[in-house]
């Protein structure tokens, strides 16, 4: 990776703490509605996976799907932030075409097949769409995004058997931020340490910081070479942490601020930002004015997109439930 | 023409689209190696490997959703779930992701599944074993729900079932199984929408879906007999309904009788009175009736069971009741 890439690495990252902080303004101002769950702080965990896995080659790109806290792994593979915030609009431009909102975020063309409000759901969907690669004999692989507290599903055991005993070309990456909702781990975990429970499957599974996407990116590197060389599943487990609640209702007060003030000061935007000035990539100036020019672009391009886009027709409610043009051959009805 | 068993012409249909397009596969407990619990994939393992016919562990939401996920890269998967009542463990996977996902996707993305499955009473399976559960998968945004009632449907319907883009659910029976019809042998479908008037008649409507669809038809033998003109109507969809053609025999024949396996409330029956009521209320000359099973799990012993599930005499007695004979 050369310094322009880091720059951009680094840009991103931040693109994507304002994107987050800005969606956060608008849901006050009641811009957005429903829930909203916010990324900020794992920025380094899927900005650095996504970073190594194939991305940026539309339908020829890995599989990538997650849970609901899902904008910035959708921005990554490919989907438009502007579509995204859009789509957090509820607006017919959005990603979805209003019908999803913020937990429900896909673009097919790049293969971002969504986030699910059901924790434990994408693991049989990922596996599913590893099948698929499997099957067609594409070398796309599966990611699929979650944190711990997904774990105690019970999609999360059965889907770990199946893809070992099929082999499937699937990378689980947990997001373990330490809390499922409001509970933290020792209170609901048998096993805290989440790729120890691998064993129990006989996938291969490590743990890494998920707050230096330096390292993020060398093990995801690892653990997709693996899965795309056809040795199977790979559990691969980031520490990480979330600065805001669960989701805009939390007021975190299952935490204390002595924990959150530990995970501050390894802020995976700081680490990086610190390694690329000591190198000497970045100047300190830059940074300020690279934030500057992100906000821009957020207010400028992205939310002027989102606030002047149109709202889906309600003549449409409809549309999209099944096939819209469906082939009479096979749906008939019988007598017409 | 061949005679054909339902699990025969499964099996065919089965065979004829894992043929005809390599992204089709099938997958659930015990179909590979075992052969199918009923047969339906018997000797498919043997001719398309263990990459197309998938035996499954007991992890029916996470398989089913693997088929879902599969279904999302083109693939068709034909997903078996040996009973009724074990697809309630696999609601989520169904329910919140396959029938959800095309709306919240915007339209992008398809999860064309077929999933297979008996739903009803056999012979003293108890309570785990013997649900219908018709009218949950019915009330369900997204999915498209068919009723086989023999062979002819059962090939036709699963054959256009994997064609279609929509996520189906085809309920069939552990009763009919066994039961044989005529059926081409030159490859056909049958479509997933509209209801078919299976018998003619003119006094009475007597609508059923499944296996229902058979005690309505043995009523209608007795009726006959009693001088009453009975239509038989196979509404063979439940989602989307034909809404239509329950008019149109109603309009005819002025009377009607709903028969169904499951349990009343919130039911089948009960959608399809509340279609007469809404589309053609001033055509009834009578009160109609509802045939159906009694409001319990079903019972182990035999003589209840019998009593819990309704039988071609109960829609016999009801059919009456309509006509003002008793």
């Amino acid at each position: 990776m050369n310094d322009a890439d880091k720059k951009c690495l680094l840009r991103e990252m931040i693109f994507y703490r304002r994107f987050e902080d800005r969606t956060f303004e608008a849901y006050m101002e009641r811009k957005i509605g429903g829930f909203l769950h916010l990324y900020t702080g794992q920025e380094a965990v899927a900005t650095g996976v996504l970073e190594v896995a194939r991305t940026g080659q539309g339908t020829d790109n890995d599989y990538v799907i997650t849970g609901y806290r899902d904008h910035v792994h959708a921005i990554k593979t490919g989907a438009p932030a502007r579509e995204v915030m859009a789509e957090l609009y509820g607006k017919e431009t959005g990603s979805s075409k209003g019908r999803g909102g913020s937990m429900h975020i896909f673009d097919a063309s790049q293969n971002f097949m969504g986030g699910y409000a059901l924790v434990g759901q994408p693991f049989p969907l990922a596996a599913g769409l590893a099948m698929g690669c499997k099957h067609k004999g594409t070398d796309q692989i599966a990611i699929c995004f979650l944190g711990d507290g997904a774990n105690n599903q019970g999609t999360f055991h059965e889907t770990m058997n199946m893809a070992k005993i099929w082999n499937l070309p699937v990378l689980f990456v947990c997001e373990n931020n330490q809390y499922a909702i409001g509970t933290h781990i020792d209170r609901s975990t048998a096993v805290v340490d989440q790729y120890k429970r691998m064993c129990a499957y006989d996938i291969e599974a490590s743990q890494h910081d998920g707050m230096d996407i330096d390292v993020v990116m060398e093990a995801s590197k690892k653990a997709i070479d693996f899965v795309r060389s056809g040795k199977g599943p790979y559990f691969i487990e980031f520490m990480t942490y979330r600065y805001r609640g669960h989701s805009m209702s939390d007021a975190k007060g299952y935490r204390t601020k002595e924990e959150e003030a530990e995970w501050h000061k390894r802020d995976p935007i700081k680490i990086y930002t610190d390694r690329l000035i000591k190198a000497g990539i970045i100047k300190a100036a830059d940074i300020k004015a690279m934030e500057k020019e992100i906000d821009d672009e957020i207010e400028n391009d992205i939310i002027k997109f989102a606030e002047e886009s149109p709202e889906p027709k309600v003549e449409e409610l409809t549309k999209y439930v099944l096939d819209d043009n469906p082939d009479p051959r096979w749906v008939g009805p019988l007598h017409k | 023409m061949a005679e054909t068993a339902y699990w025969e012409a499964i099996r065919r249909a089965h065979d004829e689209e894992m043929a005809n397009d390599k992204l089709v596969i099938a997958m659930g407990e015990d179909i590979g190696v075992a052969g199918g619990t009923y047969k339906a994939t018997s000797g498919l393992f043997e001719k398309y490997g263990a990459e197309r016919i998938i035996d499954t562990p007991i992890s029916e939401n996470s398989y089913t959703g693997i088929g879902i996920g599969a279904s999302m890269t083109g693939m068709r998967p034909i997903i078996e779930i040996m009973s009724i009542n074990f697809a309630l463990l696999a609601l989520d996977t169904l329910i919140n992701a396959a029938a959800k996902i095309r709306y919240m996707s915007g339209g992008q993305i398809a999860c064309p599944i077929v999933m297979r499955t008996p739903g009803g009473t056999a012979h003293q399976l108890a309570a785990q074993h013997s649900a219908r559960l018709a009218r949950m998968f019915m009330s369900t945004s997204g999915l498209r729900v068919v009723t086989p009632r023999g062979p002819l449907d059962a090939y036709g319907m699963l054959k256009s079932a994997v064609r279609s883009n929509d996520p189906v659910i085809i309920i069939e029976h552990e009763q009919m199984y066994n039961l044989k019809e005529d059926i081409p042998d030159e490859e056909f479908f049958r479509p997933l929408e509209g209801a078919e008037v299976v018998r003619e008649g003119s006094d009475i409507t007597l609508i059923g879906y499944n296996y229902s669809v058979h005690l309505c038809l043995q009523a209608a033998q007795r009726l006959e007999a009693d001088g009453i003109s009975a239509e038989v109507l196979d509404l063979r969809a439940l989602k989307p309904l034909d809404r239509e053609s329950i008019r149109k025999s109603v309009e005819k024949t002025h009377r009607v009788l709903v028969a169904e396996e499951d349990e009343a409330p919130v039911g089948v029956g009960a959608e399809i009175m509340a279609v007469i009521t809404e589309d053609c209320f001033y055509a009834l000359d009578a009160q109609p009736v509802r045939i159906h099973a009694a409001d319990v799990p079903v019972p182990y012993n035999a003589k209840l069971e019998k009593a819990a599930i309704p039988s071609a005499d109960d829609v016999y007695h009801g059919a009456l009741k309509v006509m003002g004979k008793i």
